[in-house]
This record gives C-alpha cells, structure tokens and sequence, in this order.
C-alpha cells in the first residue's frame, strides 16, 4: 500500500472513530476529571460553584472514617465469596451442560433467566422468598423438620451478607456457566478420546487436560466479575438500603455524595474507589497472566 | 501405571460398564433437573405469588391462583405505566445510538489498519469494566448544566458510558469475522470506506446487530444506580427504580404481591426476547471474552 492510501486509510479511521471518541470524552473522561478535580475542594452538591481547595483533606476524612473501612471490607468479602462461587458452580454447571443429556438445551436456555432479569427484580423475588414469616424457603424448612421456626434471613446482622452472596451467585452464574461452556467448546474432543483410550481416569483427564485449557476462558470470567462485584450497588442497596453490614464502597460513596451533598468527600470516596479497583484489576491480570493465556 | 489401570479395567464384564453408564447418566439427568430448578423456580414462585389475593399469598401452593388483580392495579396505575414508558423510551434511545456509535467505531477498529488502533481498543475496554460511581459527581454537574436533571433523557446520555464501549468491543469481534475478501472488489473498485460500510459489510451484520443490540437494551433496562441517581419525582422515574422504591405503609404491609406482579410485568417480555434469540446471544456474550 502506497503511503498516500495509508494516509487516507488513517484519515478514514479517525473520521469513523469520531462519535465514539466525542461519547468518551463527554461521558467518561470529563467526568472522571471532574470528580478527581472536585475530590480536593470542600464543594457540596447544593452548590458546586462555591468551593476552596483543601488539598488532601478529604482523602483522609475518607480513611479516618470506620464506616469507609467496614464498606471496604464488605466490598471484598462480597466479591472473593461470590466469585468463587459463581467460578465453581459455574464450572459445575457448564461441564454437565457440555454432556450429552437430554433436555440440555432446555437448561441452556433455562440458565439465561436469571441473567436476563434486572438486578432488583431479581432482589424483591429473593427478598420474597427468604421472607422471615411468609417466604417460601422457610416454609420448606420448617416443613422438613430443619429448623423450628423461620429464619429472619435479611434482618439478621450476620446473615445479610449471606444473603447478598447468594443472590448474587444465583444471578451470575449464568455468566459464568456461559463463557466456560464457550470456552469447553474449543476443546477439541479427540483429546479427551485419546486420554480415555489410554484409561486416564476421568477426575485426571479433568485436572490435567480441561483446566489447563479452560484457563484462558475462566480467567477472562473471573476477571470481568471481579471487576463488576467491587462496584455493586443495587443489590445491596434495595435488600438493605444503608445497612453497614453489607454497605459496599459504592454505597458508601454515593450516600457521601447524594444523602450527605459532601460534593468534596463524596468525589474523594469515588476516587479511592477508583483506585481500589484499578489496582485489583492490575493484579489479577497479572497473576493469571491474561495477556499471555489470550496469545495476545 | 496407567497400563494397569486399563488392564485391570479391561477384565471387568461388559455388563458392569453398562450399569454404571446407566448409573452416571442417571445422576446427570438429576443434576440437570436441579439446575433447572434453581434456576426456574424462583421466577415461576414470583408469577404464583402475583397471582394470589390476601391470605392465600401467605400460603405455600405450588400453583398459581391465576387471579390477574394486581396485574389490573398495574395498568391503571399511570405512575408504574410512566415509568414503564420512560424506561422503553430510554432503553431504545440508547441501544440505537449506541449501535450506530458502536458499528462506526467496530468498522474502524476492525476493517482499518492504523497505529493506535490497540490503544483505542484498551481504553474502549479499561472503560467499560471501571465502576459508575466514579464519574457520579462530575456526570451529576454535567447533567445539571445539560439543563438534563430529573429527565428520562438525561439517563440516556448516561447509559452511553457502559453501553457504547460494550457494542464498539462486540461488533469488533463480529466485524473482523468476515473474510476480507467481501470488500476487496469493492476497494478495487475505488469505493469509499463509507460505501463499503454500508453497502457490503451492513447487509450482513442483521444478526451481529441483533445480538448486541438487545445486550446493550438489557444493560440499559436493568440500570440502577444512575437512573436512582438522577431522576427525582415519580413521573420520570425507570421501571427498576420503581420497583425498588415500592414499600408498604408498614414492614408487615409489605405489598409483595403488587411487587412480583411488577416483575414479572418487566421481565416477561426480556425473557421472551432472550428465549427467542438465545443462540445470538450467547454468540454477543461470549464474542468480546473469549476471542477478544
């Protein structure tokens, strides 16, 4: 290609990328400034006009305050307890999927529901079901003779949290069970007929031939629901609106910000965030080494 | 080892295999059937529960009473109605330009060869995964500048931060798997990268179109945060944000049966829509993470 024609090429591509580079900077860098830039004044929402710049002061209102910590804490809690649910019940599901059994592609189908169903819908139809009084779970408890009277599953400070996770694996393992079930379908199947004719027994053929091959796909999964369990918010929040047992660092920044019109603490609150999350995401990708599983 | 596996294998009778194949498949089949119980059942337990009156919702039959009240309450409730419309007013809003934004920027980032094009592509990506409640307080000052406060449309504009990177990201993927050959006439041919666009690669992106756009309709239908954040009064609100500020008048009033009457009334139709068009789906779901 002549460098006349590449130039004309990229002149093409920059005209083509321009909405979408116009969506980014509108949307999520001039935000992003914004709320970095307002993190160092003592601005409140009422009027964000009216501000000084108070340096680091916020930064450290945010990390002198207990209930930033507890939220931190629920944060991880939340996103190491559930994504490692959701990776083992998703493995789970996704290598029964890939038999063949009949009616699998009902389940296929099947497991799309709960993915597919808003989050706080998803929420209310658990919140009715685990109802303490009326809900069907402890009807079925009681009922089998497990326990005597029904369990007040989300107004019990050390339950709740339970609870959160649950639902949440409930949604998302879809997810989970659908990039796996992708990533087994790149598996060549003569492997697995090879290993069996030289009688490796099936828990072997499966640690040392599926896992290793499932590695990319699952880390990928992994990565992403890491990504989105440390900023979830509607969960926790329409289960429990402020409740600190389960308080999220996204709650805790959006109460600081809204409840609260701390414009200054409440940007500060989402600039730790922010980097708590980037900081996760730097080290999961390089323990599970994406780029080099992806052959990128 | 592994010879006297197989071997001690091999002196079992034939019909010791077949028992136990009988045996595994058994246990598969019941596996299955608990899958799609867990994953069912609490959906088919909302629909039961929407369509009980008074006291029979308190108790546990399995079959729904098909009394449909609570469904009449909602479609003469104008309030739920409003925000049944507000949320498909800016569902669709931003499936569209996020389609058109997405499929100008897959052509770019998957049909054109320029230097930054990997660079693009991260941060397309880094945006995407970054939490919305990062940008709250700058979105929220630009929102009221934008004059755009307590307005359905001020969610669009605010969707367009998830959704955007996620349909750029997807038709990449379906868009660098068309054979280049498709084109090359037309290149030949002089045509403009506009025209090769819309005349070659367009006519056959029905389907990739399709699936990513009701991934990016799902994203915006079941948005929380924002919408919460950003509307104000009852009129403008979108169908989550309803639902999850429903309460009773006491924790023992709690109007359950109206609320799974409402879910049910915005998931039926997303449920529907994912049950027909499942196979694009998972093909949009699974393009970006596994081949990107």
């Amino acid at each position: 290609m002549s460098a006349k024609l590449a130039r004309r090429d990229y002149r093409a591509a920059w005209l083509f990328l321009v909405p979408v580079i116009a969506v980014i900077l509108l949307v999520a860098v001039w935000p992003l400034s914004r709320t970095f830039f307002f993190s160092f004044t003592d601005a409140y929402l009422d009027d964000p006009s009216v501000y000084s710049m108070v340096g680091l002061d916020n930064f450290m209102e945010v990390i002198n305050d207990h209930s930033w910590w507890v939220a931190v804490k629920n944060t991880l809690v939340f996103t190491v307890i559930s994504v490692a649910i959701e990776t083992a019940l998703g493995l789970a599901i996704a290598l029964l999927l890939n038999e063949m059994i009949p009616g699998r592609g009902l389940a296929r189908a099947a497991i799309l529901v709960p993915w597919a169903i808003p989050v706080v819908v998803a929420t209310k139809i658990w919140e009715w079901m685990l109802n303490d009084q009326f809900g069907v779970i402890n009807k079925i408890l009681t009922g089998l003779g497990v326990v005597d009277h029904g369990i007040a599953w989300t107004a019990s400070s050390s339950l709740i949290m339970g609870v959160v996770i649950f639902i949440d694996v409930w949604m998302t393992t879809p997810f989970m069970v659908l990039l796996i079930l992708a990533g087994l379908q790149l598996i060549s199947p003569e492997i697995f007929e090879a290993a069996e004719v030289d009688g490796i027994p099936a828990w072997k053929r499966f640690w040392s031939i599926t896992l290793p091959m499932l590695r990319p796909a699952i880390g990928v999964a992994v990565l992403f629901r890491v990504l989105d369990a440390l900023r979830m918010f509607d969960l926790a929040y329409v289960l429990a609106a402020s409740n600190e047992n389960v308080m999220t660092v996204s709650i805790y920044a959006r109460d600081r910000l809204i409840s609260f019109q701390e414009l200054g603490v409440g940007s500060a609150a989402s600039t730790w965030v922010f980097l708590l999350v980037a900081l996760v995401a730097i080290i999961i990708i390089g323990v599970l080494r994406l780029d080099k599983a992806a052959g990128t | 080892m592994t010879n006297a596996i197989a071997q001690k294998a091999l002196r079992k009778p034939a019909g010791y295999y077949r028992m136990r194949r009988r045996v595994v498949r058994g246990l598969q089949i019941f596996a299955l059937l608990l899958v799609l119980v867990y994953t069912l059942f609490p959906y088919y337990w909302a629909f039961v529960s929407s369509t009980k009156q008074g006291a029979a919702l308190y108790r546990s039959a399995l079959m729904p009473a098909l009394d449909f009240t609570y469904y009449r309450q909602l479609i003469d409730n104008p309030v739920f109605m409003g925000s049944l419309l507000n949320s498909a007013y800016v569902a669709i809003s931003t499936t569209f330009l996020s389609l058109i934004i997405g499929l100008s920027a897959a052509y770019a980032l998957g049909r054109i060869e320029f230097p930054q094009r990997r660079a693009i592509l991260m941060i397309v990506l880094m945006i995407s995964i970054f939490p919305q409640v990062v940008v709250l307080s700058g979105m929220f000052e630009l929102i009221n500048w934008l004059g755009l406060f307590n307005r359905p449309s001020a969610l669009i504009l605010t969707y367009l931060l998830s959704t955007v990177p996620f349909t750029t990201w997807i038709l990449t993927t379906f868009i660098r798997e068309f054979p280049r050959e498709l084109e090359e006439a037309a290149i030949i041919d002089g045509c403009s990268h506009f025209r090769i666009l819309m005349k070659v690669l367009l006519p056959l992106m029905g389907p990739s179109l399709a699936s990513t756009g009701i991934l990016a309709f799902i994203l915006a239908w079941n948005e929380f945060l924002f919408a919460l954040t950003f509307t104000l009064t009852d009129e403008n609100r979108t169908v989550p944000v309803a639902i999850g500020l429903i309460a009773g008048t006491s924790r023992y009033e709690y109007p359950f049966g109206q609320i799974m009457a409402a879910s049910i009334t915005v998931t039926l139709p997303l449920i529907a829509v994912v049950l027909i068009f499942q196979r694009r789906i998972v093909a949009g779901l699974t393009a970006g993470a596994v081949k990107g």
